[in-house]
């Protein structure tokens, strides 16, 4: 198993794309603290490729690295090698890369320059997010063979997540503002999992704004130790889920 | 209770030679009665009381004495009489530990009240675990300086308030500590009076509470983690210089909450880390001026009914929310303050930004109607929904605005 994550790590390495990727998000990251005279500017900007830059990229490549490598994988299924094996490697290969490409450009400056419980609830909520969506992508190859249809599916869920689904929230908040919706509301947050990061790292961000209001609901949830873990329970679960259900088809998959 | 034995040290009372009324100094200490020697001493005498730890229940001053502890003497109450209860003016009491008045929901019992009178001083002691600490009615030109006023409170309702201040006037309240009481300090119709470097933290409801009290100052203080911050209601003319609003956090906590206010000045306050910085509220015609606003969760709430208010030259620095109000009508007026969240540019560079800022975002407008949006703060969505609110004001008031924004904070 570890030879065939090596393999593919090294693919991808060859691949470039994701050495890119971590200048990028170095560049960004550093120059976000470093042009700023304002420490919390930086972490706005940090929180914004959490939320929306990092999601994007890892459900992109994973699902057109996998489109790419399906001769490699039917290649691997002859082997005298167990379908399990092979997908995991596959995920961890992936998810691994991706991973280490965050915390080595985002990581280091968000350490140094900011607080530090709140840089490890960052860097924790941008590594759950890398790999909830690596795991989302994994899902949605499974269900179809053509590629376009595959990143079209996986673009849409990227949409969903990052723009649409806090469009709906937004509504319903709205709508049924005369009734008591705050606990409803945080159970329908945790159907998103960037919603959930989100909310974590403002625990923390905005502190002051977070215990007026509703703010003191969500802080009583969200903002003790036992409300972090089950967050992070919650993020867990996003990732093992979706990538479980992938595992199953993959295994009854006439390749 | 002890047995009689007075110990009197003559000072010029010699052989009734010197006709001016002379003064006596009485020492006190373990084994004398303090109430009893007063009982028998006249205006203008001293009593020094030594260390030592003393239980005469509730003792009574209708003289103009002077009452002196040396090394902080105990004066306990034992949790059920008012410990002094001063009725005389020209009284100073200094340097005792009182501690352990009554708690009663029928009086208010205090370590030191003072009642109908006025040039009393009360410095230099420390009280502790008091019902009320130092409690003033009807009283003028009188100090209350560095004492520290400490108790544990946890409910409003069994508490009473650190320094208590009642239809009095001309008071200077200077360099007292107050922890753990309702109020730190409470002003109710008190004119003409200071308070001036004080400390009040950790109090469960205001740090400072000040009502129908005109023509007054607070300079220099510091309000810490107080259940709800400090408020100051019904009031005309008063001035808030220099003071740290910190660390006020909750549901309806507020740095400062104005209510009620007019003619007033609120000049070099710095906020820090409040749920609200500023909650206004029927609030007319004050200054807010060369005030600093850090990582307030709103830095200024402005109800639409406050009216002709400046707020000019402040700096307004890493808050969730900069401004936010209840409704369309501004009769404010926004003037070369610093936003951190301005984003325009300076082309003529008289360090003043050439595009005008609107400090109220759609969002917070958006709380304000709906508390539960919260929830959404910060999502990518949202902040889409403020740049074209900034672009194109529909929602928000077109004239919540600062023409001269500017460039730079100011060196506050």
């Amino acid at each position: 198993m570890f030879s065939i994550v090596r393999l593919i790590v090294s693919d991808i390495v060859k691949n470039k794309i994701v050495i890119v990727y971590t200048l990028l998000l170095a560049i960004l990251s550093w120059s976000a603290f470093m042009l700023e005279d304002n420490q919390n500017k930086g972490i706005l900007t940090l929180l914004n490729i959490i939320l929306l830059t990092i999601p994007l990229v890892s459900i992109l490549f994973t699902a057109i690295y996998i489109y790419n490598s399906n001769e490699f994988i039917e290649l691997l299924v002859s082997q005298p090698l167990r379908r399990n094996k092979i997908w995991i490697s596959l995920f961890w290969g992936i998810s691994g890369s991706l991973l280490f490409a965050f915390l080595l450009s985002t990581g280091i400056p968000l350490i140094l320059f900011a607080d530090l419980k709140l840089g490890l609830i960052m860097l924790g909520v941008g590594c759950m997010i890398t790999l909830i969506c690596v795991a989302i992508a994994f899902v949605s190859t499974t269900f179809t063979r053509d590629k376009a249809k595959g990143i079209g599916i996986v673009i849409v869920l990227w949409l969903y997540f990052a723009l649409l689904f806090d469009s709906l929230i937004l509504f319903i908040l709205f709508e049924f503002a005369d009734y008591p919706i705050e606990k409803p509301m945080l159970f329908m947050v945790a159907l998103n999992p960037l919603d959930i990061g989100r909310i974590l790292i403002l625990l923390h961000l905005d502190v002051s704004a977070m215990m007026g209001y509703t703010g003191a609901i969500f802080r009583e949830v969200l903002g003790s130790i036992t409300g972090i873990l089950i967050a992070f329970i919650l993020l867990i679960l996003w990732t093992v889920v979706p990538f479980w259900i992938s595992l199953i088809k993959f295994n009854h998959k006439d390749l | 209770m002890y047995p009689i034995s007075l110990i009197a040290i003559l000072l010029l009372n010699v052989f009734g030679l010197c006709q001016v009324q002379a003064n006596t100094i009485w020492i006190i200490q373990k084994g004398i009665s303090l109430k009893k020697t007063i009982a028998q001493i006249k205006d203008g005498d001293t009593i020094i009381v030594k260390k030592g730890f003393y239980q005469e229940g509730n003792i009574v001053i209708n003289k103009s004495i002077v009452l002196l502890g040396e090394d902080y003497p105990i004066l306990d109450g034992e949790n059920k009489h008012e410990i002094f209860t001063i009725t005389a003016p020209h009284v100073i009491i200094k340097g005792f530990k009182l501690q352990n008045c009554g708690n009663s929901s029928l009086n208010d019992l205090a370590a030191i009240k003072v009642l109908n009178t006025h040039h009393v001083q009360i410095i230099d002691n420390q009280l502790k675990n008091n019902f009320f600490g130092i409690y003033l009615s009807y009283v003028q030109n009188s100090l209350i300086k560095n004492n520290k006023v400490v108790s544990n409170a946890t409910t409003e309702l069994h508490s009473g308030n650190g320094i208590h201040c009642w239809k009095s006037d001309s008071l200077q309240i200077i360099g007292n500590t107050i922890e753990g009481h309702r109020d730190g300090i409470y002003f109710e119709f008190v004119t003409h009076s200071i308070i001036w470097r004080n400390t009040a933290s950790k109090n469960v409801r205001y740090g400072l509470h000040f009502m129908f009290s005109n023509d007054d100052a607070y300079i220099t203080n510091h309000f810490k983690n107080n259940g709800a911050g400090v408020a100051v209601m019904f009031t005309k003319n008063v001035k808030m210089f220099n003071n740290f609003f910190e660390e006020n956090w909750g549901d309806a906590a507020y740095g400062l909450l104005l209510k009620e206010i007019s003619d007033s000045y609120l000049l070099g306050n710095f906020f820090r880390k409040n749920t609200s910085g500023i909650y206004m509220e029927g609030t007319n015609r004050i200054k807010v001026k060369r005030n600093v606003f850090r990582n307030n969760g709103w830095a200024m709430q402005i109800q639409a009914s406050c009216m002709e208010n400046i707020i000019q030259e402040n700096n307004f620095l890493g808050n969730s929310f900069d401004v936010s109000t209840n409704g369309s009508v501004v009769l404010n007026t926004f003037l070369k303050n610093y936003w951190d969240k301005y984003e325009g540019y300076d082309l003529n560079k008289d360090a003043i930004g050439d595009v005008p800022y609107r400090p109220l975002s759609l969002f917070s407008i958006m709380v304000e109607k709906n508390n539960s949006s919260m929830l959404l703060y910060r999502s990518f969505m949202v902040t889409l929904l403020d740049k074209s609110e900034k672009i194109l004001p529909s929602i928000t008031p077109d004239n919540f605005i600062d023409n001269q924004p500017l460039m730079k904070p100011l060196p506050l």
